[in-house]
């Protein structure tokens, strides 16, 4: 039946260029590059950022006590990073997430101690707020239909007025020890090391492994289904190289006070939402709604339900980074979290989020939030002031967004 | 040779990688209309955008001969300051702002103290609006006016640039056949006043009926220029030059035996979502296993209303009406509903609801078919690129790999994705909404081929089309539609286009 056809037909040039490579191993770099230079660049730009900063500060960005500082220091930002890449990449923002943050800690402080609650209740009561929050925020942008700009700005106010009045005003603190530690607990000496904590080797030891035969495990559906994949050296260099960095990171922790809590929490998180953007029919959705929403309702999705979870969701996560800021600040206070939906916009954006949504990646955004919290660890570390940081990181976020309009104009003109 | 106003020689375009034209030549006389063929991607755009600038010297071998001047340009200001003017397919209108404002925007008519001059800006457009033939006033905001209009309104803003060479991409693609009468008359008004006009179309019988000449384009090189003022030259003669061979016939033979019924929609009527009146009143139909259905019906019918509404209400509020699949009444409440019951709907506008453009093919196909893919929520990867590959092969789909991204596609491949994309939910009726607007004819021979395979696989097939031949060509019965109202049903072989645009046009006119 199909014989008939004029095989003239629709051969532009951009689309007789040949299947390369398919179904045999890739190991050309630059195409392996080429093909993820949006998600790739940021990486690149990664390193370059931590040689930069490791010579300017002649190596103490490297030093063990510095690495665990770093994560202790932006945790949060990071926590928040992965609710709102979710939210861009659905094509919409949220700015009440520091007010968020504020609210929740305020809660649990007030629980905790004021009213001599348990620490983990004030942890429970945190979240819940959180999830009340986002399920608020969710029923006006999903369900009234008011742009997630308008609501969030609103609830900027509106949760700073309420953190102000549920702390009447003034600053609570301290937390008992057992709340401290989510923010600054270490697991060490559980199986004891000589000078070094032999545990946090272990997990990172078993991180790499897992990785490894996950990775493989993939590899090898990937060919079952005849799909392209990286040659089998290359996929080893790349399991090699991400091992030898995690064990260098995990040996650095270990000379100092060993695995911060906050840490395994903060991987757990980018692991799962990880998953969950990639492979859920969920994830996809977020997708497709910030693609195309017309094409997304007409594909059956439920747009109205997916971005009231998309909040929700935010709402968790900013419960979740309220309970790490007021542990790491071990108190409440007015002002807390101030500016932090900035920086978690910012990191998204770094991260390789596209600003008309569709596009962008949990572990970009983490590692867009890394990019951040390394830059202004090391220009502290150099003495830098505040101001200065200020003027550096903007530029930066302008120079991250414009490089990516730069690669998508570029691979329009390729048409 | 007659006196030439352009000349273009040895046009090469090459992007990375890719040779988009290869020593192109076109010589276009003056005060002709010269219509450009070519399949999708042959390279028509490429060359139009060479002429207007938009890509500047430079950036391109070859030379342009203008009025007999080498012409060097590196935008379009440039092309338009010798008064070469090209009006897109999507048109360029803002809408919120009047027709007047529209006209003269980036040309504003200003008074001495260099405010604009509003009275002269409305008094001119006025003018202007009356050469084109068109009766609104021109402080009516464009949003207001259809898109045959807005067309109008795009060729009276070349005119007020004194344009010398008007340049028009697919002028009515999408208009329905009276304002596409209305356009062609308006071009041979234009020619008689000496403004050479170059066309780019799809649609032959236009061509053959206004253009002069007639250059084929094919991968990128002039395959001849026909020379169109005997009226020799048939639409047959330049799909061969289009194709490079006879097409033996537009529509693929089928053998059709409809079965029992599937769907049927009794007394469906739709009102509009934001005005007061009933954009589909009281519609009855059906369609059987193994039949292909039409629609026809001028713009504005209700056809696209009709079929979105029954589409899990995707259109319109106050519905009713009831939808039966197999003689069982069923509720398609949202559109996961309809997909629920077996019923697909591939939009007419695949670009704005049909694909997610920058996400990849993969990703496109499966996007309405993941509840199949998954398990507890979770999406099988692999399972997913497994199918997009088989529907690749299926349906001819070309692309690199699946992993493209869908907006670097052409035009018919887009369509297929789409179709693709439906035939993954494993559907029983498809509803196909315009399903070959802007694609080329090798594309659209495909397209019905498929559509072909599908009722010999025994789905139902309804198709909604503004090119009545089309519908002739492929369905087994014919349903009119006009002002929401079903207005006639015909079986295929006592359809001709005069009934049926009889048909089409009938309460319009007892409205009237």
């Amino acid at each position: 039946m199909t014989s008939t056809k004029p095989t003239a037909a629709e051969e532009t040039a951009s689309e007789s260029a040949p299947a390369a490579a398919l179904h045999t191993g890739i190991s050309d770099p630059r195409t392996l590059i080429m093909r993820n230079l949006r998600q790739s660049g940021i990486y690149v730009a990664f390193v370059a950022i931590i040689a930069l900063f490791a010579v300017l500060t002649d190596g103490v960005l490297l030093s063990p006590g510095n690495i665990t500082n770093i994560v202790l220091q932006y945790s949060y930002i990071l926590v928040l990073a992965i609710g709102m890449v979710i939210v861009i990449i659905a094509g919409h923002i949220d700015l009440s997430v520091g007010s968020v943050v504020a609210l929740t800690g305020a809660v649990s402080a007030v629980l905790v101690i004021q009213q001599d609650y348990p620490w983990w209740a004030g942890m429970v009561a945190a979240v819940a707020v959180g999830l009340a929050v986002g399920a608020w925020h969710g029923f006006w942008v999903a369900y009234v239909g008011i742009p997630a700009f308008i609501v969030t700005l609103a609830g900027m106010l509106l949760f700073r007025g309420l953190t102000l009045q549920v702390l009447d005003n003034i600053s609570l603190s301290p937390f008992p020890s057992e709340y401290q530690k989510v923010a600054s607990g270490f697991l060490n000496g559980l199986i004891g090391g000589q000078g070094y904590d032999a545990f946090t080797l272990l997990i990172a030891a078993v991180a790499v492994g897992g990785y490894a035969v996950f990775g493989f495990r993939t590899r090898l559906a990937r060919i079952r289904y005849q799909q392209p994949v990286e040659s089998f050296p290359l996929f080893v260099a790349k399991v090699l190289a991400v091992g030898a960095v995690v064990m260098y990171f995990a040996w650095q922790l270990a000379h100092a006070r060993g695995l911060p809590i906050v840490l395994i929490i903060l991987a757990v998180l980018v692991l799962a939402y990880g998953l969950v953007t990639q492979r859920t029919v969920f994830g996809r959705q977020v997708y497709a709604i910030g693609g195309n929403l017309s094409a997304a309702l007409l594909s059956g999705v439920k747009v109205k339900k997916v971005n009231f979870w998309i909040f929700v969701n935010m709402g968790f996560l900013a419960g979740v980074a309220g309970v790490i800021y007021s542990s790491r600040a071990n108190g409440a206070q007015p002002a807390a979290g101030n500016m932090f939906e900035l920086d978690a916009i910012a990191a998204a954006f770094i991260g390789g989020a596209a600003v008309s949504g569709g596009v962008g990646r949990v572990v970009g955004a983490v590692v867009g939030g890394l990019i951040m919290a390394v830059m202004s660890n090391g220009m502290q570390l150099m003495g830098v002031d505040q101001s200065t940081q200020s003027v550096v990181k903007g530029l930066v976020l302008l120079i991250a967004v414009a490089f990516d309009i730069y690669n998508k104009r570029r691979a329009g003109a390729t048409r | 040779m007659d006196d030439a106003i352009l000349e273009m020689r040895g046009i090469t375009k090459r992007f990375p990688g890719v040779t988009a034209l290869q020593d192109v030549s076109i010589t276009v006389r003056r005060g002709e209309i010269h219509a450009i063929c070519g399949e999708n991607g042959a390279g028509k755009s490429t060359l139009m955008k060479v002429l207007s600038g938009v890509y500047p010297t430079g950036s391109y071998d070859g030379e342009i001969i203008f009025d007999g001047q080498p012409v060097h340009f590196n935008g379009i200001r440039d092309s338009e300051h010798v008064g070469i003017v090209i009006i897109h397919q999507e048109l360029a209108l803002v809408p919120y702002l009047s027709i007047a404002e529209n006209i003269f925007l980036g040309n504003e008519r200003k008074g001495a103290s260099s405010l604009i001059d509003w009275h002269r800006t409305n008094a001119e457009a006025g003018k202007l609006l009356e050469s084109v033939g068109l009766g609104e006033n021109p402080v009516t905001p464009v949003i207001q006016l259809g898109v045959g209009k807005q067309q109008l309104v795009e060729i009276a803003k070349a005119l007020s640039k004194e344009v010398r060479l008007l340049i028009l991409d697919e002028p009515t693609a999408a208009l329905n056949d009276i304002d596409s009468a209305h356009l062609l008359g308006l071009l041979r008004k234009l020619k008689a006043r000496g403004i050479t006009c170059i066309m780019i179309s799809h649609k032959l019988n236009e061509i053959t009926a206004i253009a002069d000449s007639t250059t084929v384009i094919r991968d990128g090189k002039t395959v001849e220029t026909l020379d169109m003022r005997g009226g020799d030259v048939t639409q047959e003669r330049i799909i061969r030059g289009m194709v490079g061979r006879d097409l033996e016939s537009f529509y693929p033979d089928r053998v059709s035996s409809p079965g029992e019924e599937v769907l049927r929609i009794e007394d469906w009527t739709v009102r509009h979502p934001v005005q007061d009146r009933n954009v589909v009143e009281g519609a009855n139909l059906n369609v059987r296993a193994g039949e292909v259905v039409g629609i026809a019906g001028l713009m504005g019918a209700g056809r696209t209303e009709l079929a979105m509404s029954v589409f899990g209400r995707s259109y319109g509020r106050d519905i009713s009406g009831r939808i039966y699949m197999h003689g069982k009444e069923v509720k398609a409440r949202n559109v996961a509903e309809a997909i629920d019951n077996g019923i697909a709907y591939a939009t007419e506008d695949r670009k704005r609801y049909g694909l997610n453009l920058i996400a990849d093919v993969c990703r496109n196909i499966s996007a309405a078919a993941l509840g199949k893919l998954s398990r507890a929520g979770w999406v099988n990867g692999n399972e997913e690129i497994k199918v997009a590959e088989q529907k690749r092969r299926d349906m001819n789909i070309k692309t690199p790999t699946v992993m493209s991204v869908v907006g670097q596609l052409s035009g018919g491949n887009q369509q297929k994705v789409v179709l693709s994309k439906w035939l993954l939910t494993d559907p029983e009726v498809l509803i196909l909404d315009e399903p070959t607007r802007g694609i080329d004819v090798g594309a659209k021979y495909e397209i019905y081929t498929i559509i072909n395979r599908l009722v010999a696989d025994g789905k139902a097939v309804i198709v909604i089309s503004s090119e009545l031949p089309e519908l002739l060509g492929i369905c087994d019965r014919i349903y009119t539609l006009s002002a929401g109202r079903i207005t006639g049903e015909l079986p295929v072989a006592e359809a001709t286009q005069e009934n049926l645009m009889a048909l089409m046009t009938k309460e319009k006119e007892l409205a009237a």
